[in-house]
């Protein structure tokens, strides 16, 4: 709950930053300190939970899961910020102001994760989405940048419209925002008691916040946006953004609507089935990585999809777990796509001979995203899935996902072969100092700890 | 302890072999590998003597996965498949001695990785354990194979990554399927057999299928096996005899460990199935390695041709035919690994895999002939190799097994026989004998290190074919 606060306050801070600090280095110096305060605060709001679980006029909740889902979110947040953080800087002119942008977007993440009202549900989507329109169009002299950046807001714009009418929707039948309110336990107690005007708020809900995560059918905007956008930021947008939102769909739909699930499993279990067809089919078409890497995003989503579609423990537990192994992952496959001066394939050819900590640490990254034992990627797709089988509705679209998931190998493993065994000169924009390289073996590490004991989250 | 020691040495190793300078990678890989193979002795002389040696520990407690790797009484063929692993790396490191491959640190920590990953498919006893070691397998060799060996190794090693990928994949939601059950969440092997005997023959009839299609493509049992050939072909020869000595072996020892016991009713209605196509595996196969003229290939198809007569014995159901299947589990793996080394000198010295540009090699190097012809008998199971009495107990199982096919099975399998003898006599007289050549006059005689290994493998072939004891005492069952 102090996180919220002190993620506003950093984002200010960052702003005057700029004005009062001149050298870039020193910039990046404080942001990283702000991120390392931030999640000291998250730590830090570990210890409220059970004392007094709802502030703000009881519009927040935290609760032990998602406490911890904030401390690990900051956690990719810094990593993020190690990552890229000289990368940003070098996106333009104003590098204060994406930090604080990214800040800004921190808010919403947490106010998405521990919103116990409609209205914050709201606040927290467009706090996240607002900065990402700007940080979207951030090249201010690239054209697909600039494409990027109102694609996105168009889109976005009519999500949130949806959104809103979801909301009104609901609000007229329970006449609460508050979903623990009395009125909201008893429209949505049981299929029986809700009515059609709830259910097509429900409906409205799942096809806005569908559009957050880039589901299908709702998926259109995200190649050409994550693609259009400038590399430092697209890992942020693709990851730590998209998996809050992941967040508070599991919020809203557990905990409130989790009894009249049977309205709204089909609803999802369709999007399942066609985002992970769409993202893997089209993925293995690519000839940019940093493309294959959207539609890869799209593909996995739909693998998060089952955590919202199973109703069980096992499901909070696999989408958190799945939520810091794909960002960790795809931020660590990112951290080397943004050094290549080509985004191709081809760009890509003997890397491995040229740069073996990169092309190493982007193949423990690239395994894990392909599901691959013995990095987190494989534990996270194991415990949705089995949330899944231990739903038990419909095993088909277990059996589907998994055969998607070996789709799925074929792009990710195109781009370990043409780093390892594929002959060519890999050209690189910059090389990466030593340090750079030791964050991108940490990060590598902690994908494999992931892999070997996924009990530690 | 010491059973962990079997994983972790090799993959520790395999870490460090990576870090060293390249000078140390072989002398160090050669330490870890002899150092496995010792521990691997250890444990063998313990079970003997009726030790139980297990490990079960607590690792991810949300899903009740253990870490529970052991041998305990009854294992007979996880020892034969233990020791294969750990004998057939050090001596693969022997061979290549005077001639090392590019890039060392990388081939020996991939090599010693691959050999960490099959300790544990071996060994697993918990169901998630297992599938993680079977994946952990697949992914050095996948890097090996597309690393060294010929010129279409990367498509067809990916082919070959593909196929079994996608099969495991679907075993894995087989193994959720059957966990589903479980009344308290465990994935330990005593819990999915007690499953799988209560579980109607209906529902195992698609848990059977989605396993054994996994297990299948890695065997390989027609029409699952396209990707073999090839991938023997272009893989390198070191990499090759951990494909064919080794790895293969997977799939049998999942079939006998993870699918005969846990989806009983399954496995007994589709045997004959099963056994069909693995008769036609035999047939197809032998008919196949006929009419090769590369030798790599040759040996590829008549490797399916073992693995299908295999894959008939453990489904006949009948307790003489699956030890027969467990026995020549082992001694194909220690035959076709000393054949593959043949093969690798020949391809090394010739410069080619063409059996028709070579000729005459007996007579410039008559050690060689004398390893590859005896290990060319065994992989036609001539009595008093060890290749004869597996076979004889298998054929003896499959005849036996209650089925209305049985005749017909066990004389199309015996056509195998046959036909085996035809292609592997082509292949000696085509190789050592006939008219010499250009090539054949630079053919220089086994060195040093390449006869301590010949050495080896023939004394193991012709003691284990005189005295087989050793290793029906392992997996004897009384009837």
């Amino acid at each position: 709950m102090n996180a919220i606060i002190v993620s506003a306050l950093l984002g200010v801070v960052m702003m005057f930053a700029g004005i009062v600090l001149k050298k870039t280095a020193q910039i990046q110096g404080v942001a990283i300190l702000g991120i390392l305060a931030l999640l000291g605060t998250t730590l830090v709001d570990l210890n409220l939970v059970g004392a007094d679980t709802k502030t703000f006029y009881n519009m927040i909740e935290l609760n032990a899961v998602t406490a911890w889902f904030n401390v690990l979110i900051t956690f990719c947040a810094l990593a993020y910020f190690t990552l890229f953080s000289k990368a940003i800087a070098a996106v333009g002119k104003n590098d204060s102001d994406y930090f604080a942008l990214l800040f800004f977007v921190m808010c919403g993440v947490y106010l998405l994760s521990t919103y116990s009202n409609m209205l914050i549900l709201f606040l927290g989507i467009e706090i996240l989405s607002i900065p990402q329109y700007i940080l979207a169009g951030s090249d201010k002299e690239n054209i697909k940048s600039n494409e990027a950046s109102l694609k996105y807001f168009l889109m976005g714009a009519f999500s949130t419209g949806i959104l809103l009418m979801g909301i009104t929707l609901i609000y007229g039948a329970t006449g609460s925002f508050d979903i623990f309110s009395e009125g909201f336990i008893a429209q949505f107690q049981s299929s029986a008691a809700l009515n059609t005007m709830s259910f097509a708020g429900v409906l409205l809900l799942i096809i806005a916040i569908g559009f957050k995560v880039s589901a299908a059918p709702m998926h259109f905007w995200t190649p050409d946006v994550y693609d259009g956008t400038p590399t430092a930021f697209t890992p942020f947008m693709a990851t730590i953004a998209k998996v809050s939102v992941f967040v508070a769909f599991i919020r809203l739909f557990h905990l409130s609507f989790g009894n009249v699930s049977n309205d709204w499993q089909t609803a999802i279990a369709v999007m399942i089935v066609l985002t992970l067809l769409i993202g893997n089919l089209t993925a293995v078409y690519q000839q940019s990585v940093k493309r294959m890497m959207a539609y890869s995003s799209i593909a996995q989503a739909g693998f998060m999809l089952f955590a919202i579609y199973s109703l069980n423990n096992l499901a909070w537990k696999g989408l958190i777990l799945y939520s810091v192994a794909y960002t960790l992952a795809s931020l660590g496959v990112f951290a080397v796509l943004i050094k290549m001066k080509d985004y191709t394939y081809e760009g890509f050819n003997g890397l491995a001979k040229k740069e073996p900590v990169m092309a190493a640490t982007a193949t423990i990254c690239l395994l894990s995203l392909a599901g691959i034992p013995l990095t987190g990627g494989f534990f996270a797709k194991y415990y949705v899935l089995s949330a899944a089988v231990e739903q038990g509705k419909w095993i088909g679209i277990v059996i589907f996902a998994v055969l998607m998931a070996a789709i799925s190998a074929y792009y990710y493993f195109r781009l370990i072969r043409s780093m390892y065994f594929a002959e060519g000169e890999a050209a690189l924009s910059y090389t990466p100092s030593s340090l750079e390289k030791t964050f991108l073996l940490i990060n590598a590490l902690l994908v494999i700890l992931l892999g070997v004991l996924p009990g530690i989250l | 302890m010491l059973i962990v020691l079997l994983i972790l040495v090799p993959l520790i190793g395999g870490l460090l072999a990576m870090l060293l300078p390249e000078k140390m990678a072989y002398p160090f890989a050669m330490i870890t590998s002899v150092s496995t193979l010792v521990i691997a002795a250890v444990s063998y002389m313990q079970y003997t003597q009726g030790a139980e040696l297990i490990i079960d520990h607590n690792w991810i407690d949300i899903v009740g996965a253990r870490f529970h790797v052991g041998l305990e009484a009854g294992d007979g063929l996880a020892v034969l498949m233990m020791m294969l692993t750990a004998i057939v790396f050090p001596f693969i490191f022997i061979s290549l001695r005077n001639k090392q491959p590019e890039k060392v640190n990388t081939f020996y920590s991939l090599m010693l990785f691959a050999q960490a990953g099959l300790m544990g498919v071996f060994l697993a006893k918990d169901a998630l354990l297992f599938y993680v070691f079977w994946e952990v397998a697949l992914i050095p060799v996948y890097f090996l194979s597309s690393m060294y060996g010929g010129p279409r190794r990367i498509p067809v090693t990916f082919k070959f990554f593909v196929y079994t990928f996608a099969g495991s994949l679907i075993m894995l939601v087989a193994i959720l399927l059957i966990y589903r059950h479980a009344p308290i969440r465990s994935f330990s092997w005593d819990s999915f057999v007690s499953i799988g005997q209560a579980m109607p023959a209906s529902e195992q009839t698609w848990l059977f299928w989605m396993m054994f299609i996994a297990f299948a493509i890695k065997m390989p049992v027609f029409p699952f096996h396209t990707w073999q050939p090839d991938a023997y072909e272009q893989s390198a020869t070191p990499v090759t005899i951990v494909l064919s000595a080794i790895m293969v072996k997977m799939g049998l020892f999942a079939v006998v460990r993870w699918l005969l016991p846990v989806i009983p009713l399954g496995s007994a209605q589709w045997m004959n199935v099963v056994i069909m196509l693995s008769v036609i595996s035999v047939v197809y196969a032998s008919c196949m390695a006929i009419v090769q003229t590369n030798i790599k290939r040759m040996i590829a198809y008549s490797s399916i041709a073992h693995i299908g007569l295999m894959c008939a014995a453990i489904f006949s159901h009948q307790i003489l035919g699956m030890q027969g299947a467990a026995i020549q589990m082992f001694n194909h793996g220690i035959t076709i690994a000393g054949l593959w080394m043949m093969v690798g000198i020949i391809e090394h010295r010739f410069g080619t895999q063409d059996m028709r540009e070579m000729g005459g090699v007996a007579k410039v190097a008559p050690l060689f002939t004398i390893g590859l012809v005896v290990m060319s008998l065994a992989n036609i199971a001539l009595p008093l190799t060890n290749g004869f009495i597996g076979e004889f107990m298998m054929f003896n199982g499959l005849f036996k097994t209650v089925s209305p096919y049985h005749t017909l099975f066990t004389v199309f399998a015996g056509l195998g026989i046959i036909l085996a003898a035809v292609y592997t006599l082509t292949m000696i007289q085509k190789v050592a004998y006939g008219p010499e050549n250009t090539k054949t006059a630079s053919f220089t005689d086994l060195t040093m290190n390449e006869l301590v290994v010949m050495i080896f493998f023939v004394v193991m072939i012709l003691v284990l074919g005189f005295y087989p004891k050793l290793l029906m005492d392992l997996i004897y069952v009384q009837p």
